[in-house]
């Protein structure tokens, strides 16, 4: 398992999820303290494209061999891509949780919401 | 305080003490009074045990055992021999603990048990996953319909009529809560009428939910039914019997998505209605939307074989405030009476098991219809159990038929109102050929004494 890591390039929600904006594209993801917290991730449920997300509600539910976790959303928008290659391979949540581990591109309806999250310092502060 | 609590003033008083309340009643302050009963509840002052015991006694000589007559009455339980080795191992004290086995370290008889059962259920429906069973079979039906809804999130369900009575009951139940309407497709000649589902059927419609062999006792077309459904995207649903799945196609093969069904007949016996257990199994696709546990195999630190609950994902304990399954202890216990039983039977046994009701249902079916007044009710196959139709009110006929120690089966008309004149006649390999003869000659001088009472002028 990677080792604790929290990149710059990112904004975070508290309930430790990441958001990678680019054009107005975001790409989500868990946050490395999630997937530790998680332990071995066995399942992860991949979203339909073109379902709908809200911020600060559940798009997904991660399994692990402690318990199913309701995954937030981040931000708003419509699902435009999902990581399919977790179905087969949830592994990478632990491994690789801000490359291989991402779960699903969201095309932002409201790209100001990203006021609302945190910076790596911010997130990093409020897990001490 | 009641004759029969240990429970003296004082110990109440310091009780009440020790949690800051002043009376028991206020312990219910949070109850709304408009619920509230506003009397004591109106049951007879206490009798000493010594009487109580007498008069339990007294109603219990009232009830009637399947083995006090000669029985032909199905309906969904089924008069069937338990062997003794059921008994034997069911009552082992190492079993009688029905405790979810969280720690597989202390609990590897009882998750091997649950191991075996499901392998044994998967073999007999022909699916790949059989969870390590339910409450019984009429819930496993509504739970089935909810593993549909999570799967395809469609709001309607198609439920044949011939699903026995108590099944579309408790579905119709349990679908309010979770959003599905069900609507009932008819029958055409005892079976599930396929034109009229054909009809019913849309992209709305989350799964269709049969019975094999159906409560009439007819053997529908499960693969027709299955190719309509799958044609719309709807998942087929199948309540079995597991025994006459010794001479019919296993549903996993014929395009059933969900089996499930009752498994009394599986070394339980009647016992007034249960306890019993039900079977759930399923296709791969669906392995993580089933209700309760499903425990695997696997290896030990030193490589040892060894079994673990290896997914209960609906379940508290892994989804906590957002469980949508409760099996909890599930009937682990009456399951291990289910597995025992067909480990005895085995593959061979359970086909002879099957062949013999077949023909012995064959026979009673020709011998009884060919009475005066007594008709087929629908002239499709059947396994284990056949409907006819009487020239004469069902409900005398039976009590005729008791009279003479038959009970000579169920009468359809309790839950079928376009069959009031029905019979429902079940046959186990514990009605042999002679009790059916003597069965024909009682239903038939029964009938034939209340068309002759018929006939007498007013």
């Amino acid at each position: 398992m990677a080792d604790a890591s929290y990149p710059e390039d990112r904004l975070y929600h508290p309930e430790h999820d990441w958001a990678l904006i680019d054009d107005g594209v975001a790409t989500f993801g868990i946050t490395w303290f999630a997937q530790d917290a998680l332990g071995e991730v066995v399942f992860f449920d991949v979203p339909e494209v073109g379902t709908s997300v809200t911020a600060n509600e559940l798009y997904a539910e991660v399994e692990s061999v402690k318990a199913v976790s309701d995954v937030i959303a981040p931000l708003s928008g419509e699902i435009v891509e999902v990581n399919t290659a977790l179905t087969d391979g949830p592994e990478a949540i632990n491994e690789d949780p801000y490359g291989a581990g991402w779960m699903v591109k969201v095309k932002l309806s409201d790209p100001s919401e990203a006021d609302a999250l945190l910076d790596r310092d911010a997130y990093v502060g409020s897990l001490s | 305080m009641s004759g029969y609590t240990s429970v003296t003033a004082e110990d109440l008083e310091v009780m009440l003490d020790a949690i800051g309340v002043g009376s028991v009643a206020e312990l219910f302050d949070s109850i709304p009074a408009g619920v509230r009963l506003r009397r004591p509840i109106d049951l007879p002052p206490g009798e000493p045990e010594q009487a109580v015991y007498a008069e339990l006694r007294r109603l219990a000589e009232r009830n009637l055992s399947a083995e006090d007559e000669i029985t032909f009455l199905g309906a969904g339980m089924y008069d069937h021999y338990v062997p003794a080795i059921v008994d034997m191992l069911m009552s082992r004290s190492e079993f009688l603990t029905p405790y979810t086995p969280y720690q597989p370290e202390i609990s590897q008889g009882g998750l091997q048990v649950m191991f075996e059962y499901q392998t044994a259920i998967s073999e007999l429906t022909g699916l790949p996953v059989s969870n390590a069973s339910v409450y019984e079979g009429p819930s496993a039906v509504g739970a089935a319909a909810y593993l549909a809804k999570l799967s395809n999130k469609r709001p309607r369900v198609l439920v044949s009529r011939a699903v026995h009575p108590d099944s579309r009951a408790t579905l119709e139940t349990l679908a309010v809560g979770y959003g599905t309407t069900v609507q009932e497709i008819g029958l055409d000649d005892g079976v599930t009428d396929l034109d009229a589902m054909n009809d019913s059927l849309s992209d709305d419609v989350s799964a269709v939910v049969v019975q094999q062999p159906n409560f009439l006792g007819a053997v529908e077309d499960v693969g027709a039914i299955a190719d309509a459904a799958h044609e719309h995207g709807a998942l087929v649903i199948c309540a079995a019997d597991p025994l006459t799945l010794g001479v019919l196609e296993a549903p996993g093969h014929q395009g059933v998505d969900v089996c499930v069904g009752e498994g009394q007949t599986l070394g339980n016996r009647l016992d007034f209605g249960g306890p019993s257990f039900g079977f759930f199994a399923a296709t791969q696709a669906h392995l993580r939307s089933m209700p309760g546990r499903i425990a695997g195999e696997t290896t030990d630190v030193d490589g040892r074989r060894g079994f673990v609950l290896t997914l209960q994902t609906r379940e508290q304990h892994i989804r906590r405030e957002r469980a949508t399954s409760n099996i909890c202890t599930s009937q682990a216990l009456n399951a291990l009476g289910g597995v025992v039983y067909l480990s005895w039977l085995g593959r061979r046994g359970i086909v002879d098991l099957a062949e013999l009701m077949l023909q012995r249902t064959h026979y009673a079916r020709e011998t009884l219809a060919a009475l005066d007044g007594v008709h087929k009710l629908h002239d499709r196959p059947v396994v284990r159990e056949f409907a006819l139709r009487l020239d004469a009110p069902v409900q005398r006929v039976l009590e005729r038929c008791a009279a003479a120690g038959f009970n000579a089966g169920y009468a359809l008309g309790r839950t079928y109102e376009e069959h009031p004149d029905g019979l429902l006649v079940a046959i186990t390999e514990q009605r042999s050929r002679a009790d059916i003869d003597r069965l024909a000659d009682v239903l038939g001088e029964a009938v034939a004494a209340e068309r002759a009472a018929a006939e007498v002028p007013a």
